[in-house]
């Protein structure tokens, strides 16, 4: 029961007293006895910016904070175990909670980029071992001994020769008393009990109970429902709104108005307070509301797309430059290019937005949520709000589901509206077609490709240019400059090409857009790794030999090609209509490759296998990789063959999930993952790097079963010849 | 008044008939570990067992389901229940869990009328449970470790 993010106590209580004003419990969250290491560790010197995440109680019991929003990548079993492995405690021995942007757990308080492991591995270990270290120093003092002759194991301190112990709980407050040592000696990985290992995550039991919390579980003392109707055609304004009919719906408390933030666009919409949420999404059918449409009522995805088109024909900002491309591709005698398209897609998490909020006390703010980032909201707050940053307090719930949405803190700040408006608490949910049809989205890429090649087939001259949007809508975007976002990996993949040009030409789109797992890697490796197949064809050569001998050095690439060319029997023949395809992609977050192998099966083609390989570096749990490649896998595979979102008179076309489709369990092919993890000085992220090679390694595949190169997502896996 | 019997425990709702089952166990009987994912059963994530059967209770309304035996995920205590719930964890399938409530609804519903489905049988019974996650490998792996324990 201790697994549980600490805010369930806190409901529990809230509903257990009956106390009524929210803020009224707002010191309860420390235990009285409690003996924080933390005030020490907080004044630590900056070479490892210790930050209050250890509680040792005199009672033993251990709390960890966890300072990684869990969105169901695994970081609340990663991250407390960086610090438990270092602190020789086992973490089914700890309690868990999860930070809420305070500022004394410093930055970082946030889940995005397959960042947590990568930037916690060394800094949280630290913080362990700093503990382990004073813990140690306290028992040494106590019994009179040399620190030498003592260790810490299973929460205790041992001293070696004596073969005496004490317990943490008894050593804390003299622990909180010693230096905090500037440079903790960290453990050898050999030894390594937790790190490493296949281990169990502590939120998976309440996960499998009904039991764990998520944002849109919350109730708090007092609280009404809002259901918010928002301008339906993007860039719309809010004219005027007839509540009387909504007021006339049973249970309908008020209609307010509030305004959403997204994407640099500010657009005001009704919302509709009721006792319970029915009444209110009730309420909000009833509203009449004019919208000024601004001339947005036209927009649509066929017009847009093919101004990405004709904007490919523009020269483009560099992005990234070697050689003299121009000149060798245009003297090559053999060249090929090709034009990808990909769609804009939603990041549809089953918990639909939602938020609590509790605006009391003239100037206090409290949040209950599901969020990716609690620090920026922390921050926005007192910004937006003009609050002081002492009063507002954020509750981070478990996520059901982030992959990029829950890092837009947009449904929260106008909760935090609504609640200041009606002086009560606010739960405001999201229905689904409001999730489906506002946005923010991935934008789509187009890449316009050129390859060059010398006589015996050697790749001579590439360029990858990218013809998009850009995430966050910049309308006064300066077309002189490459945006990295939205070039992100094309110019970091190892093959050695020698010359080599890529561009970026902008196109405005005033749809709200957003990061989306794996973020833009995953339109831009389908281009460009189906194009290095392009060239493999052209050449003549095999896909895996051709790509392989573009990388002479060592590199995490050649390693990743080369484990997956063992793993799938690269050069063992397949059946009549089989095909097998590979890809790989590098990017900021990290590195991962597939071999797929298809079969015809009628007009369409069947996944026969799937083998992924990712490169970690170091790994901390080796079953959460796999996991977090499955998932990534499935999700490559909706955004590649699903429909996408696609817009029509101003608006989103699709609505809820019988339109805006997701890959089932039966069309889920099996998928074997290979985690190489050979040390190294780089860590690398799990959450993301799965996803982009997966539909270039697919097209590939298919093209070798049945001829048919795909150079536009989505495609029907059903109807591809 | 609805009267309501909710995990063999009575329970009387003051609910506009039309409301939806989903909202009056959720806001009003106050069990949340049913999820509200879609409003429109394509999603999976509200299902419950109405008198043993799997029923997406965002699009049931809570007026049909008066004087009927209504389960949810905090009620599933039989041998099958318990066995799937013991499955999930065992082979470690939640990722962030919120659709897994209603994952384990219909697998237990599944396995109670075919104690050892095939793999056809899971895509069929288990189609209408999306995962955004996509943990469906380890929910397959985890309804043939269940029905090996039952």
């Amino acid at each position: 029961m201790h697994k549980q993010i600490t805010n369930i106590d806190r409901r529990n209580f809230l509903r257990i007293s009956g106390v009524t004003g929210v803020g009224l419990v707002l010191g309860l969250s420390a235990k009285a006895d409690g003996m924080p290491l933390v005030e020490n560790l907080a004044t630590a010197g900056e070479s490892f910016e210790l930050t209050p995440f250890v509680v040792v109680e005199n009672t033993g019991q251990i709390t960890i904070f966890n300072r990684n929003p869990e969105i169901g990548q695994g970081t609340f079993q990663s991250i407390p175990a960086l610090i438990a492995e270092e602190l020789e405690v086992s973490l089914d021995k700890v309690i868990i909670r999860q930070t809420g942007g305070e500022k004394k757990f410093g930055g970082g308080q946030s889940s995005g980029g397959s960042a947590s492991v990568r930037t916690g591995y060394q800094m949280l270990r630290k913080v362990g071992a700093s503990a382990r270290e004073m813990l140690i120093k306290a028992a040494s003092l106590q019994w009179n001994v040399p620190v030498t002759e003592c260790y810490a194991s299973e929460a205790k301190v041992f001293h070696k020769p004596s073969g005496k112990s004490l317990g943490y709980g008894e050593l804390a407050e003299a622990a909180s008393k010693v230096e905090v040592p500037k440079t903790p000696t960290l453990k050898d990985p050999k030894e390594f009990k937790i790190l490493g290992k296949r281990s169990p995550r502590p939120d998976v039991p309440s996960k499998s109970n009904g039991t764990a919390i998520f944002g849109i579980d919350i109730s708090v003392p007092g609280m009404v429902y809002a259901s918010i109707e928002r301008c339906p055609v993007f860039g719309g304004q809010l004219v005027s709104f007839d509540a009387t009919a909504a007021k006339q719906v049973k249970g309908v408390i008020a209609v307010e108005t509030c305004e959403r933030n997204i994407s640099g666009q500010k657009n005001e919409g009704v919302a509709v307070i009721a006792e319970n949420y029915w009444a209110a999404v009730q309420g909000r059918k009833a509203l009449v509301v004019k919208w000024d449409y601004k001339g947005n009522e036209t927009f649509n995805s066929k017009t847009y797309e093919q101004e990405l088109r004709d904007a490919a024909k523009e020269e483009g900002a560099v992005q990234h430059t070697q050689g003299d491309f121009d000149k060798t591709f245009a003297e090559a005698s053999v060249k090929l290019e090709a034009f990808y398209e990909t769609p804009v897609v939603s990041h549809s998490p089953i918990e639909p937005m939602n938020c609590v909020a509790s605006w009391y006390e003239g100037n206090k703010v409290e949040i209950w949520t599901s969020t990716q980032v609690p620090g920026s909201i922390m921050n926005e707050i007192p910004k937006q709000f003009g609050v002081p940053a002492e009063n507002v307090k954020v509750n981070v719930q478990f996520n059901g589901g982030g992959f990029g949405r829950r890092l837009y803190p947009d449904y929260v700040m106008e909760t935090v509206q609504l609640t200041k408006k009606v002086g009560k608490p606010v739960k405001a949910i999201w229905t689904r077609e409001d999730d489906t049809k506002l946005g923010p989205f991935r934008p789509m890429t187009y890449s316009a490709m050129k390859g060059a090649l010398s006589p015996t087939g050697k790749a001579i001259a590439f360029q990858h240019k990218v013809i998009s949007p850009t995430i966050g809508g910049k309308k006064d975007y300066d077309k002189t400059k490459a945006d990295g976002t939205m070039t992100e990996g094309i110019s970091e993949q190892k093959y050695e090409i020698e010359h080599m040009k890529n561009l970026y030409v902008h196109h405005y789109l005033h749809v709200p857009t957003a990061a989306w797992r794996a973020v833009t890697s995953t339109t831009l490796a389908f281009a460009h790794e189906c194009f290095i197949d392009e060239m493999a064809v052209k050449a003549k050569k095999d896909p895996m030999a051709f790509r392989l001998d573009m990388l002479t050095k060592e590199s995490d690439t050649k390693r990743i090609l080369n484990k997956l060319k063992e793993l799938s029997n690269w050069n063992k023949p397949l059946p009549a209509g089989w095909g097998r395809g590979v890809a790989q992609y590098e990017f900021f977050a990290g590195q991962a490759g597939y071999v797929i192998e298809v079969s015809k099966k009628g007009t369409g083609i069947k996944i026969e296998k799937v083998i992924a390989v990712i490169d970690l570096g170091t790994v901390v749990n080796p079953d959460t990789v796999e996991a977090q490649v499955q998932g990534a896998a499935v999700m490559a595979l909706t955004a590649a063959t699903k429909s996408g979102i696609t817009f029509e008179n101003g608006q989103t076309v699709q609505s809820n999930y019988h339109n805006n489709q997701l890959v089932r369990i039966n069309e889920m092919p099996k998928v074997q993952v290979h985690i190489l993890a050979e040390g190294g000085p780089k860590i690398k992220g799990v959450g993301e790097p799965g996803l982009p090679p997966f539909a270039p390694a697919l097209c590939n595949a298919i093209y070798a079963a049945t001829g048919k190169r795909i150079r536009r997502l989505p495609f029907d896996i059903n109807k591809i010849v | 008044m609805i009267k309501l019997t909710v995990n063999n425990k009575p329970y009387e709702v003051d609910a506009s008939p039309e409301m939806p089952l989903l909202w009056a166990i959720r806001d009003m009987v106050g069990l949340t570990g049913t999820k509200f994912g879609c409003g429109m059963a394509q999603c999976g994530a509200c299902t419950v067992h109405i008198d043993g059967t799997p029923v997406r209770s965002c699009s049931f309304p809570v007026s049909a389901a008066a004087g009927k035996k209504i389960t949810t995920i905090e009620g599933i205590s039989e041998k099958i229940g318990q066995a799937v719930q013991k499955a999930w964890v065992e082979l470690q399938v939640p990722q962030c869990g919120y659709c897994q409530s209603g994952q384990i609804m219909s697998a237990a519903a599944l396995l109670k009328s075919k104690p050892k489905p095939t793999d056809a049988d899971i895509d069929a019974a288990m189609q209408g449970n999306l995962c955004r996650c996509g943990t469906y490998q380890r929910i397959r792996s985890a309804i043939h470790r269940a029905a090996e324990m039952i």
